[in-house]
């Protein structure tokens, strides 16, 4: 059984090469190596694209629902090829960077945005097999990418030259620095629980009592409050309404990305949704049990094994659990976009400070005096 | 190809990228631009502890120098001055200076890595360093490391106490 998903890579080159009739061991180690992180990456790369996009049309859809009105409803059935006209629309737009702008930053700004957002789907899990690497510091390195995202928006404020440019940078840059601090008290609430930063491993201990043994039901007070203080923490991190000061339009047009246009922009919305997914992958893997539950691979009661699923099909029922817990997720944040106003400088402040920071302190200590008694 | 030459691609990669991004943050006469460079040192010091084997160490840097030092030098920067920001040009003494200075730090550095560490293989085993860390710092080392959170704890109410707003 593969470990990882660059195994599984392997072993599909090996079997295509066996096919054509060409044998996998006298391939050069460092070609195979090189196929399997460009097939990986690409993998993850087209994975962020297709949940951006999708996501692209899901917002205006759920903002129409929810505002009585009709959203993209023309194109294709659903209006779901308005995807597609969307992409060639962004492709064939013209790419301004202002005359008094930094060149360089300018453009290495959105790169930069974009490695930060993207850096974090290198450990996530989708199911017990498909992780692309397989890190025992796993959440640790997941959240600590988002610093170059912080640069990369500073940069782009900057670099734009632009008043309202470097208002909306800055405030995005101390807005995810003061909310990483309850996202990490209540990561380790979830470390402390379980004893590990590997996402995998964190995941296989949920496994047990179908939904009842992830960590919200079995590090009950403290992992559910937890829980809470990640998922806000992280909204406020990814910058979406209720917590999208940096991009207020009132008050300060577009923020940092005022001066971005055609696909340079489009990075930027797609880090935006990958940071999006990023925080809802987590919460599902730290707190609802990633790939276990609430479709079950194994069943067994009366303490023996009734059926369990063969390792294709547990691989994919881990799937569909993990990206429906992630997409729902996803969508509860929609769902927040379009019901809440805006808050202002010092909610966030106060929200930060003397909310959710207090109550990351109490599930932590509330966690460590568990995991002592235990 | 073997695992030694990937390791020697990477290694002069992150070391070009050390280098030139170190003498744009020296030399550039735009202190953003400076700040910016930095960037890109702290990240290739980054790689190069990951490639020496030191994942805690390597995520660590990134986290505290790239998310913290890093980004209070530029709010620093940005928030106390005009935009476009030029430093004061260099004296031909501070060159020479600067040149001693890192020529000494050179050499001593040689001389700690030949008297200590000589015929140890470069690159240790890859094996995560994160249970062995955890044990020492909350274990043998347990006070020292309370020591300095201490410390940086009291650093901190100092400095709130210092910008208070005197209502007096």
């Amino acid at each position: 059984m593969p470990g990882t998903l660059t195994d599984i890579i392997n072993y599909v080159i090996q079997t295509a090469l066996g096919v054509v009739g060409l044998d996998y061991a006298r391939v050069p180690e460092m070609l195979r190596i090189g196929a399997a992180m460009l097939i990986a990456c690409g993998a993850m790369l087209g994975y962020v694209a297709v949940v951006a996009l999708f996501f692209g049309w899901a917002e205006r859809r759920v903002a129409g629902r929810i505002q009585a009105r009709q959203g993209p409803n023309i194109v294709g059935p659903f209006g779901l090829l308005q995807l597609i006209a969307d992409a060639i629309k962004i492709l064939v737009k013209e790419d301004i960077i202002p005359q008094t702008a930094h060149r360089f930053l300018f453009r290495l700004a959105p790169i930069l945005v974009f490695m930060g957002a993207f850096a974090p789907f290198v450990v996530l899990p989708f199911s017990e097999t498909l992780v692309v690497s397989n890190l025992s510091l796993g959440v640790y390195y997941a959240l600590s990418f988002a610093a170059l995202e912080v640069v990369g928006v500073i940069m782009a404020g900057w670099a734009s030259n632009n008043k309202w440019s470097l208002y909306g940078g800055m405030r995005l840059a101390a807005q995810m620095m003061s909310y990483e601090i309850p996202m990490g008290l209540a990561v380790l609430t979830v470390a402390v629980l379980s004893g590990h930063l590997n996402l995998r491993t964190i995941v296989l201990d949920q496994q047990g009592y179908w939904i009842f043994s992830w960590n919200v039901f079995r590090g009950f007070p403290w992992a559910f409050l937890a829980m809470f203080v990640f998922y806000l923490a992280g909204l406020a991190g990814s910058k979406r309404t209720p917590f999208d000061l940096p991009e207020a339009e009132s008050e300060i047009v577009a923020g940092y990305h005022t001066e971005y246009s055609g696909m340079r922009f489009v990075i930027f919305y797609l880090s935006e949704y990958a940071t999006m997914y990023v925080v809802s992958a987590l919460t599902a893997v730290l707190f609802l049990g990633g790939w276990h539950g609430p479709i079950p691979h194994v069943l067994a009661w009366d303490g023996q094994v009734h059926w369990e699923a063969g390792p294709v099909l547990s691989a994919l029922i881990g799937m569909v659990n993990m990206i429906g817990k992630s997409f729902f997720l996803m969508f509860v944040m929609l769902w927040f976009r379009w019901t809440y106003p805006r808050v202002r400088v010092d909610q966030i402040v106060y929200l930060c400070m003397k909310v959710l920071v207090p109550l990351g302190i109490i599930c932590l200590m509330g966690a460590s005096a568990w995991a002592l008694v235990w | 190809m073997s695992p030694e030459i990937v390791q020697a691609v990477i290694f002069y990669f992150l070391a070009a990228m050390l280098v030139v991004s170190c003498a744009i943050v020296v030399f550039s006469h735009s202190i953003v631009n400076a700040c910016f460079a930095l960037l890109f040192t702290l990240l290739a010091v980054a790689g190069f502890y990951a490639l020496l084997g030191a994942d805690f160490l390597a995520v660590t840097q990134v986290v505290v120098y790239v998310g913290g030092i890093l980004v209070l030098l530029l709010f620093g920067i940005l928030l106390t001055s005009p935009l476009p920001i030029v430093l004061g040009v260099a004296t031909r003494r501070t060159y020479y200076l600067a040149v001693a200075a890192g020529a000494a730090v050179f050499a001593m550095l040689m001389i700690i890595v030949r008297a200590f560490w000589a015929g140890q293989p470069a690159v240790p085993e890859q094996q995560s360093t994160l249970e062995a860390l955890g044990m020492l710092l909350l274990g043998k080392y347990l006070f020292p490391f309370e020591f300095a959170s201490l410390t940086l704890l009291a650093a901190l109410i100092g400095a709130a106490y210092l910008v208070r707003r005197n209502d007096r």
